[in-house]
């Protein structure tokens, strides 16, 4: 780490127009530079990274990426392609050929009994250039349709703490509730599990990392819940 | 209901109606996310002003041909309610509230990267619950922390608030009463990083040594509202952080 002026604390929180560097510092995620003055754009942890200064936000939308796999809502059926609101700031395209894999014909194709308006989809995004609507492919596998289990919602920019680092996060959800978790990048979460039990201990804790993603040692206090929680429900079974 | 008018408003040792000094703002408690269905929102009470504002977007503009090719669509209704004054008011837009919608919507722009998120709009709300005077200001203070906990980059926080004349002294955040008694309302919104002025209105009339006088007035007032902005923004944060960490 360079001996560079800063003026908060790593991991402090910051507001929007707060000066977080001056003058040999690199903008980063969140932040603007303004006359040799860096300041934050949005409400996070500032991040004093080497020469690059940046802010996690702890409050921001969904800002489309190709590659992420994201889980959107159909709102509208349209000729040959659905619309689907995947909570950016842009409503997504998913072709109609893309799902059927052949070309799509009006008069023998029922697009509704595919995918009808409501119905939830997981998919990829891969194509994006801010100049036309975010395109949707599920032509990969455990893509499309999504048929069962319990959606969560929370603040995109907290998607890394659910996975966590190198995924230790979500492993162990996935041990410790036998859930299936699936992770849109878009901060919907799909948890599926085979007793309700196990998808409400899940979606609990997810709730909690999203309350509590700015703090640390979160992984432990998570577990620690999961695990108390699991021994007060085995209880409550045995008693009935 | 009369109101019966004070003869004087501010007193031989400078005290006004309300108890306050010349330069002293009103006391004012702000709140962040305090509406479930919006995007952001907040909600402030500056003496007797309560009024909540609240954010929906970036999204989809419509109607479609409103959207701006190069940049997002800001818009903002300034809104009272029928019964945030003393007579019923009517719920229908009237001119000052048309107007009060563009001046505090180009108070904000300059603090929004709109440029971020061409083609969509951001929707602004502002519902004026109860009235006392300053309320553009209020709803600015409020919208730009509601635009902040939507999520919507910023270049920085804007607050504002009011200075002008009443019975020939210069005072700060003028209430109903002083500002209908008074001489002058000179309303300020500032943005604190840029040292920028994003709104400048004045009604009645001053010297211009005194005008010079009641916008520095004015930025004092904006530098301790944004130190209150600041805090409001973090509270929530700092709240779980040592609720966890002990």
């Amino acid at each position: 780490m360079m001996n560079l002026p800063t003026f908060y604390e790593r991991r402090e929180i910051v507001t929007p127009g707060d000066l977080l560097a001056e003058d040999d510092y690199v903008a980063g995620d969140n932040t603007y530079k303004e006359d040799g003055k860096i300041y934050a754009m949005r409400v996070g942890l500032v991040e004093y990274d080497d020469r690059k200064v940046f802010v996690v936000a702890l409050k921001a939308f969904y800002v489309p990426s190709v590659g992420d796999i994201v889980i959107g809502k159909v709102v509208e059926v349209g000729l040959g392609a659905w619309i689907i609101d995947i909570r950016a700031p842009y409503p997504a395209l998913l072709r109609a050929s893309d799902a059927l894999n052949r070309p799509f014909k009006p008069q023998r194709d029922d697009m509704p009994s595919i995918l009808d308006v409501g119905d939830l989809v997981m998919a990829k995004i891969v194509a994006y250039d801010r100049t036309r609507a975010p395109l949707l492919s599920i032509r990969e596998p455990d893509l499309g349709k999504v048929e069962r289990g319990q959606i969560v919602e929370i603040t995109p920019t907290k998607i890394p703490r659910v996975i966590g680092r190198k995924g230790s996060m979500v492993t162990m959800l996935k041990q410790e509730t036998n859930c299936q978790i699936t992770v849109g990048q878009n901060g919907v979460i799909l948890v599926s599990g085979r007793s309700p039990k196990g998808e409400q201990l899940a979606v609990m804790a997810i709730r909690k990392i999203d309350e509590e993603a700015h703090t640390s040692g979160l992984t432990d206090r998570v577990t620690q819940m999961v695990r108390s929680e699991k021994r007060g429900v085995e209880h409550a079974s045995e008693e009935i | 209901m009369s109101q019966k008018k004070p003869e004087k408003s501010i007193d031989e040792n400078d005290v006004r109606l309300d108890g306050r000094g010349l330069n002293d703002l009103r006391p004012i408690k702000i709140e962040v996310g305090v509406l479930g269905n919006a995007d952001g929102s907040a909600y402030i009470e500056q003496g007797k002003n309560k009024i909540l504002a609240a954010v929906y977007g970036p999204k989809e503009a419509h109607p479609k041909h409103l959207a701006i090719p190069d940049r997002a669509l800001l818009r903002c209704r300034y809104h009272m309610a029928p019964f945030s004054v003393e007579e019923r008011k009517s719920p229908a837009p009237s001119r000052r509230e048309v107007e009060l919608s563009k001046v505090i919507r180009e108070a904000l722009e300059p603090a929004v990267f709109v440029e971020y998120y061409p083609r969509t709009s951001i929707d602004l709300f502002i519902e004026v619950l109860q009235a006392d005077g300053g309320t553009r200001g209020a709803a600015i203070t409020a919208a730009s922390l509601a635009l902040a906990d939507a999520g919507i980059p910023m270049r920085g926080l804007v607050a504002a608030c009011a200075a002008g004349k009443v019975e020939g002294r210069l005072v700060l955040d003028l209430n109903d009463i002083e500002d209908k008694g008074g001489e002058a309302d000179v309303p300020l919104a500032w943005m604190p990083n840029l040292n920028a002025i994003t709104l400048l209105q004045m009604d009645g009339s001053l010297t211009i040594d005194e005008f010079e006088q009641v916008v520095n007035m004015a930025v004092e007032g904006c530098k301790k509202i944004h130190g209150l902005q600041k805090e409001t923004l973090k509270a929530k944060y700092v709240a779980v952080k040592e609720e966890v960490e002990e």
